[in-house]
This record gives structure tokens, sequence and C-alpha cells, in this order.
């Protein structure tokens, strides 16, 4: 069976279960690693974000990057 | 226009060893006989969070210490950086491996115990928790050993405070000047006992 790219991405999205797990430990090493960097409260919530944002970048470019090669080479 | 002070903030890590040793065996303990409360708390809230939520997802069966030839659990070595909440698995692989008795029966039968060798009459342990659990063995593992491997980095902040900020980064935050509210930059710390 043939599936077009659309399919194989709502195929994808729709199994967030696994996805979802990777929240808690995004926010977790987060905040821990902020943590470790600074002390006042402020400053670790922000590195923190800046932190949660460049894993979740991270992660969804490498999504990209094998959703194309997939789509290209398999 | 004002100059940016030095980033430096004094904090009292009290006796960095003792205080290691504390995060160590609970994570946030450690901070918290330095009087760093709410560093303590968060590190507590997200190491331990983290671990009991991936011991949750894989039933109590996902921490267990095992070296023998067939099953080396690796893995908890990771795990172990958590301290206390996974010792029991020690107790458990001395009494199921060294000992050859029943594990005890902590949160439910089989908590933090090694499976039991394969063996033709009762199978393979191991597999079937893989079977029983699917995705959920491995992710469970993986929470684990990430909430071990955090707490090293908080061990490390107990020992010698918070790790000074990166040298370009730092040469931004100057650019930049101090944050909004009129705090001074902060981001390394100096030890003062």
């Amino acid at each position: 069976m043939d599936f077009d790219a659309a399919t194989v991405l709502i195929a994808a999205l729709s199994r967030p279960m696994l996805a979802w797990y990777s929240i808690p430990l995004i926010v977790a090493f987060s905040l821990v690693y902020g943590a470790t960097r600074h002390e006042l409260m402020s400053e670790i919530l922000q590195q923190a974000i800046r932190a949660g944002v460049w894993i979740t970048g991270f992660m969804f470019t490498i999504f990209a990057v094998l959703f194309v090669v997939s789509r290209l080479f398999l | 226009m004002n100059e940016p002070q030095d980033a430096i903030i004094e904090v009292d890590l009290r006796r960095p060893e003792v205080a290691a040793v504390w995060a160590w065996l609970w994570p946030g303990a450690g901070h918290l006989y330095q009087r760093r409360f709410a560093k303590g708390l968060l590190f507590m809230v997200c190491i331990l969070g983290t671990y009991f939520y991936g011991l949750a997802l894989g039933s109590g069966r996902v921490v267990y210490a095992s070296f023998t030839e067939t099953d080396r659990r690796w893995q908890y070595l990771c795990q172990l950086g958590v301290g206390l909440p996974a010792m029991p698995a020690l107790v458990q692989s001395y009494r199921v491996i060294r000992k050859n008795q029943r594990p005890l029966e902590l949160l439910g039968p089989e908590f933090m115990a090694p499976p039991h060798p394969v063996d033709p009459e009762r199978g393979d342990k191991l597999a079937s928790w893989h079977r029983k659990y699917h995705q959920y063995f491995e992710l469970g593992t993986l929470y684990t050993m990430v909430a071990g491997l955090l707490n090293v980095l908080a061990i490390y902040d107990a020992y010698a405070g918070p790790l000074a900020p990166a040298p370009e980064e730092e040469k931004k935050r100057r650019r930049r000047g101090p944050p909004d509210g009129g705090g001074a930059p902060v981001g390394a710390a100096d030890t003062a006992s």
C-alpha cells in the first residue's frame, strides 16, 4: 500500500503517545540545567526556557530531516 | 550608563563534601543543607519526579541491579545517581542473585528485583517484562536513567556552586547591559565558606 506524505505525517502525529513523553524530560532537563548555571530563580527560568526551546528545535530539525530522507530514499 | 557589575553571587556552600553526599543520597537534600531552599526544591521535584514517573511507567521493574553474565544491567549505574531511591535494587539483587532467596515485596511483587536467569521451566523473565510493558519498559528505563544523570549535575552544583556562563554568552550579556528590573547580572558563583 502506498502512503502519501500527508498520510505518513498524520500517522506520525497521531501516535503522539511516545512524542508526548519527551515533554516532561525536556522540562526537567531544562530546569536542572538552568539551575546548575545560575543561582537566582529568574535567571534559572530564563536559562531553562532557552534550553527547552533549543532542545525542542533540535528535535524538530532531526524529525524533519528524517522525514524528508524517508520520503526521498525509502 | 550603568556598567554591568561582576556576575558574582556569594553562595555559602557550608561543607561542600557533606552537601555533595546529601545531594547524592536524596536529590535536593544537599542544597537544603546549604540553605539554598529554592534550588533544593527545584532539584527534588524535577529529579525525583522524573525518577518516580519512570519507575511507575515500568511498574517498578525498570530499576534493578544485575551484573551476571547473561544480564548486565549497565543502566543501573546511571539510575544509581539518584541515591537512596535506587538502593532497594541492591538489596533485592543481593537476595535474589547472591542468596538465591525470594525478593522482598516492597511495593508489590518483584519491585526492583532482578529477573531470574533464563530457565527452561520458568522461561525468560526479562523478555516477559518487555512483552508485558512494551515501550513503557524502555521509557521507564530512560526516565530513571536521565533522573540519575541529572542528579550528577545537582551533586556538582552542591559541591562547587553553579557553573559560570560560557565566555561568549557572558560577553553578549555584558554588551546588552543589565537585565530589565535593575538587577545585577548573575551567573557565576563564588564560594564563601
